[in-house]
C-alpha cells in the first residue's frame, strides 16, 4: 500500500473478543494525521467495534477484551499504565444517535472543559463560542445559549455533540455513523463541516452510506464477515479488514473482488 | 367480483362491531375501578368530617353573658382586665406564674420579680416579690404582656371555665337538631348548645391536655416534624447511595444479586417487625447514642426522637433504594456514553449526569416512602412513643409522641369527645401530608422542567 503521510494512530493485529467470542480478527491499519478515514462494510463486520477500541469505549462493555496493539504517539493505548479517561480526553467521540445532555446548550459544550477543571467564566465563554463556531452552530444558537440542547433539531443536536467533543481540543474525533439518524440536508451540513471547520482534526468515521464515504473521506477501510461452521450446526462469525486504500483508489480500482462486489451493491 | 366479496365484507363488519364492543366493555370496567376508588375516598373524607365538626353541649361555671353586656371576644384588653379583677382577683398571681414564670413553683413567691418573671419589670419594683404587689399592679403585668386573644383565653379558662358535657357528630347534628335539643333539655338543662369545629388554630398550637375540650396537638405535631427530619437525614443519603452503588458500581455477581433480592424482600416486611428491630438495636443496644449520653445529656432512656427517626428510616430504606434504582436505570445509556466519551471519570459521570437526570424519579419515590413513614404508628408503639407528654420535644434526645400515635391513643379513650379530637388530628395529619407532598412535587417539576428545557 503506497500510502504516504504522517500516522496518528497505528493498529497492529488488533483482535476484539466479547465474552471470549471473537468479534474482529487481526486488523492492521494506519490512521493518517489530519485526514478523514472511513470504515465501511456490511452489518456485523466489526467496524464500530474497531472504532470503539480507538478510545477504549469497549472497556465499558463487560467481558470485552482487546488483543494486539493500538499505537498512539508511541504509546500502546492498551498498555497497563494507560488510563482510559486520559485516552478519551484526547480521542473524542460522536455517536450514532445525537445524545446531548439534558442541559442547556452552554452547559453541554462547557461540560468537557469543566471536567478538566476550567471554572473561570470568561474562559468558558470563550471555549463555548469557539467550539460552537467550530461546529458551524454558533450563528443558529448564539442568542439563546440557555436553551436546552434537547430543544434543537436532530441535525443541530448532532452538531452540538461535535461542538461538545471539540471543546476539550482532542487530537482525533471518532464518528460512529453520525448521520444515520439525520435527513439528507443535515447530513450534507455535517459532511461539509468535516471538510471545512474540522479539517485540522484526524477523523475516523463509520458509515453505512458508501456515497458518504466516497464524498467525505480521504482513506477508506473495507471490512467484511468471515464465517465458519462449528459443531452442532452453530455458525461462528467474525469481522476482518479486507482492504485499506485511498478512497478514490478503493472505489475506482479495488484490489479485492469482495470489495468490488460490495461497492457495486452485490451484497451487504 | 363485488358479489363474491360482499359476504366476506359483512363478516368483517360483524367482527368489527364485536371487537369494538369488547373494547368498550373493558374501558367501562376500568372506569368502574376508578369510580370505586373515588367513592372510597369520599367515604373516608365524610367519616373524618363527621367526627371533626358537630354540636357540643357546653356547661359554664360562670355564664359568659353575665360578665359583660357584649360578647367576651369583642372586649378590649382593658375591659377583659376589669372582668378579671371583678371575678377572679385571687387567681391573678397564678395566672402570672403560669404565663411568665421562669423559676420553680416553690420559690416563685420568694424570688424578686426581675428574676422570677421573663417580662419587663418597672424599676420601682425591682426588689419586690410577687406577694408585695397590689391588685392593680398585678393586673398591669397581665395586660401589658398578653394580647387581647391571650387575655380572652385567660378569662375563659379562669372564670367561664367551659366544660363539654356532650357532643354530637356532624351529620347527626345536621339532620337531628330537634332530638339533640330534646336531649339537652332533659339531661343538661344548664348547658348551652354550640356548633363547634374541633380543628381550630388553638387545637394546633396548644400542648396536649387531659381534657378533650382543652387538648391541642402541638406536642405531637412537633414530634412528627422532628422524627421525620431525622428520618429524612438518615434515609435519603443512605438509600440513594446504596442505589448508586448497586446500579453504577456493583458487578453482576452472586453476592450483589443476593443483596438486591434481599432489599426487595425487606420492602415487604411488616412495619411492626421494624419496630422490634428498632427496640433491640436503637433503644437498647445503642442506648448511649440514642439517649444522648455520648454528648453529655443526662438521660438513660433510648426511647427518643432519634431512635424513632432511625427506625422509620430503616423501614422506608428498601423502598427508597428500589425506587432510586429504577430512576437511575431509566437514565439513557447514551448520556453515560457521551460523558465517558468526553473523558469523564465514572464518578464525574454519575454525579454530574446520571444523578441530576434521575433526581425527579428519585424524589417521587422518596415522597411516597416518606408519606408512609409519617403515618406509621405500630413501630413507634413498640419502641415506646409516649402516650402522654405535655412538654414539647426539644431535640433528638427528647421523649416524643407523634400525631398518628395520638390519634391511636385518643380513639382508645372511652370518653366519647376524644373521638372528635382524633378526627380533628386526622385532618391536621392529612393536611401536613398534603403540604409536604405538594412541596416535593413542585420541587420535582422544577427539576424536570430544567432538564427538558
Amino acid at each position: 500500500m503506497a500510502i504516504t503521510g504522517e500516522t496518528t494512530i497505528h493498529l497492529n493485529n488488533v483482535s476484539v473478543y466479547y465474552s471470549n467470542k471473537l468479534a474482529v480478527k487481526d486488523v492492521t491499519l494506519p490512521i493518517r494525521k489530519q485526514k478523514i478515514t472511513a470504515f465501511i462494510g456490511p452489518s456485523g463486520c466489526g467496524k464500530s467495534t474497531v472504532l470503539r477500541c480507538l478510545n477504549r469505549m469497549n472497556d465499558l462493555v463487560q467481558g470485552a477484551r482487546v488483543d494486539g496493539e493500538i499505537i498512539y504517539r508511541d504509546q500502546n493505548l492498551y498498555a497497563r499504565n494507560v488510563d482510559p479517561v486520559e485516552v478519551r480526553r484526547r480521542i473524542g467521540m460522536v455517536f450514532q444517535k445525537p445524545n446531548p445532555f439534558p442541559k442547556s446548550i452552554y452547559d453541554n459544550v462547557a461540560y468537557g472543559p469543566r471536567l478538566l477543571g476550567v471554572t473561570r467564566k470568561n474562559q468558558l465563554d470563550e471555549i463555548v463560542e469557539r467550539s460552537l463556531r467550530g461546529a458551524a452552530l454558533w450563528d443558529e444558537v448564539a442568542g439563546d445559549l440557555k436553551k436546552s440542547g434537547l430543544a434543537l433539531s436532530g441535525g443541530q443536536q448532532q452538531r452540538l455533540c461535535i461542538a461538545r467533543s471539540i471543546a476539550v481540543e482532542p487530537d482525533v474525533i471518532l464518528m460512529d455513523e453520525p448521520c444515520s439518524a439525520l435527513d439528507p440536508i443535515a447530513t450534507q451540513r455535517i459532511e461539509q463541516l468535516m471538510r471545512e471547520e474540522l479539517k485540522d482534526y484526524t477523523i475516523v468515521i463509520v458509515t453505512h452510506n458508501m456515497q458518504q464515504a466516497q464524498r467525505a473521506s480521504d482513506y477508506t477501510a473495507f471490512y467484511s464477515i468471515r464465517k465458519e461452521a462449528e459443531s452442532g450446526g452453530v455458525e461462528r462469525r467474525w469481522g476482518v479488514l479486507v482492504e485499506f486504500a485511498e478512497t478514490e483508489k478503493l472505489f475506482n480500482s479495488p484490489e479485492s473482488g469482495e470489495t468490488a462486489d460490495y461497492i457495486a451493491g452485490r451484497f451487504g | 367480483m363485488s358479489a363474491a366479496e360482499s359476504p366476506k365484507k359483512d363478516a368483517f363488519k360483524e367482527r368489527l362491531v364485536q371487537r369494538q364492543a369488547r373494547g368498550r366493555l373493558w374501558s367501562r370496567l376500568f372506569f368502574a375501578s376508578n369510580a370505586f376508588a373515588l367513592l372510597t375516598l369520599i367515604l373516608l373524607a365524610l367519616t373524618i368530617i363527621n367526627g371533626a365538626f358537630g354540636y357540643v353541649a357546653v356547661q359554664f361555671r360562670v355564664d359568659p353573658d353575665t360578665l359583660s353586656d357584649r360578647p367576651l371576644e369583642t372586649l378590649s384588653e382593658a375591659e377583659l382586665g376589669d372582668v378579671l379583677v371583678a371575678n377572679a382577683a385571687g387567681r391573678m398571681r397564678v395566672i402570672i406564674r403560669d404565663n411568665f414564670s421562669q423559676v420553680p413553683n416553690d420559690v416563685f413567691t420568694t424570688t424578686p420579680l426581675p428574676a422570677a418573671l421573663n417580662v419587663f419589670i418597672p424599676t420601682a419594683w425591682q426588689t419586690l416579690t410577687i406577694n408585695e404587689l397590689n391588685e392593680e399592679q398585678l393586673l398591669s403585668i397581665i395586660t401589658n404582656n398578653l394580647s387581647q386573644e391571650q387575655m380572652y383565653d385567660v378569662v375563659l379558662n379562669n372564670i367561664v371555665q367551659p366544660n363539654v358535657v356532650a357532643s354530637w357528630q356532624f351529620f347527626y347534628s345536621l339532620f337531628n337538631r330537634a332530638a339533640i335539643e330534646a336531649e339537652m333539655a332533659s339531661e343538661y338543662p344548664a348547658a348551652e348548645l354550640i356548633f363547634r369545629s374541633w380543628v381550630t388554630p388553638r387545637f394546633i398550637s396548644s400542648p396536649l391536655a387531659t381534657e378533650a375540650a382543652d387538648t391541642g396537638l402541638r406536642t405531637a405535631l412537633l414530634g412528627t416534624l422532628w422524627v421525620i427530619a431525622i428520618c429524612v437525614l438518615f434515609s435519603f443519603p443512605l438509600g440513594v447511595g446504596a442505589a448508586i452503588y448497586l446500579e453504577e458500581y456493583a458487578d453482576d455477581s452472586f453476592i450483589n444479586r443476593l443483596i438486591e433480592t434481599n432489599i426487595r424482600n425487606l420492602a415487604g416486611v411488616p412495619s411492626i417487625i421494624y419496630g422490634l428491630l428498632g427496640l433491640t438495636v436503637f433503644v437498647r443496644f445503642l442506648v448511649t447514642i440514642t439517649s444522648g449520653q455520648f454528648v453529655g445529656v443526662q438521660s438513660d432512656t433510648g426511647r427518643t426522637i432519634l431512635s424513632a427517626g432511625l427506625t422509620l428510616g430503616l423501614l422506608i430504606l428498601p423502598v427508597i433504594i428500589i425506587n432510586a434504582q429504577e430512576a437511575i436505570r431509566a437514565v439513557p445509556y447514551s448520556i453515560r456514553e457521551a460523558s465517558y466519551g468526553l473523558g469523564a471519570t465514572k464518578w464525574q459521570t454519575t454525579w454530574r449526569q446520571v444523578l441530576p437526570a434521575a433526581l425527579p424519579g428519585i424524589l417521587t419515590g422518596f415522597i411516597l416512602a416518606l408519606s408512609r413513614a409519617i403515618g406509621e404508628t405500630a413501630p413507634l408503639i413498640v419502641i415506646g412513643g409516649a402516650s402522654f407528654i405535655s412538654f414539647d420535644p426539644s431535640g433528638p434526645f427528647s421523649r416524643f409522641t407523634v400525631v398518628p400515635l395520638q390519634i391511636y391513643n385518643w380513639t382508645k379513650v372511652p370518653d366519647i369527645e376524644f373521638r372528635n379530637v382524633a378526627a380533628a388530628a386526622i385532618i391536621v395529619l392529612m393536611s401536613l401530608l398534603l403540604i409536604m407532598n405538594s412541596a416535593a412535587i413542585i420541587l420535582r417539576n422544577r427539576f424536570s422542567k430544567k432538564l427538558a428545557g
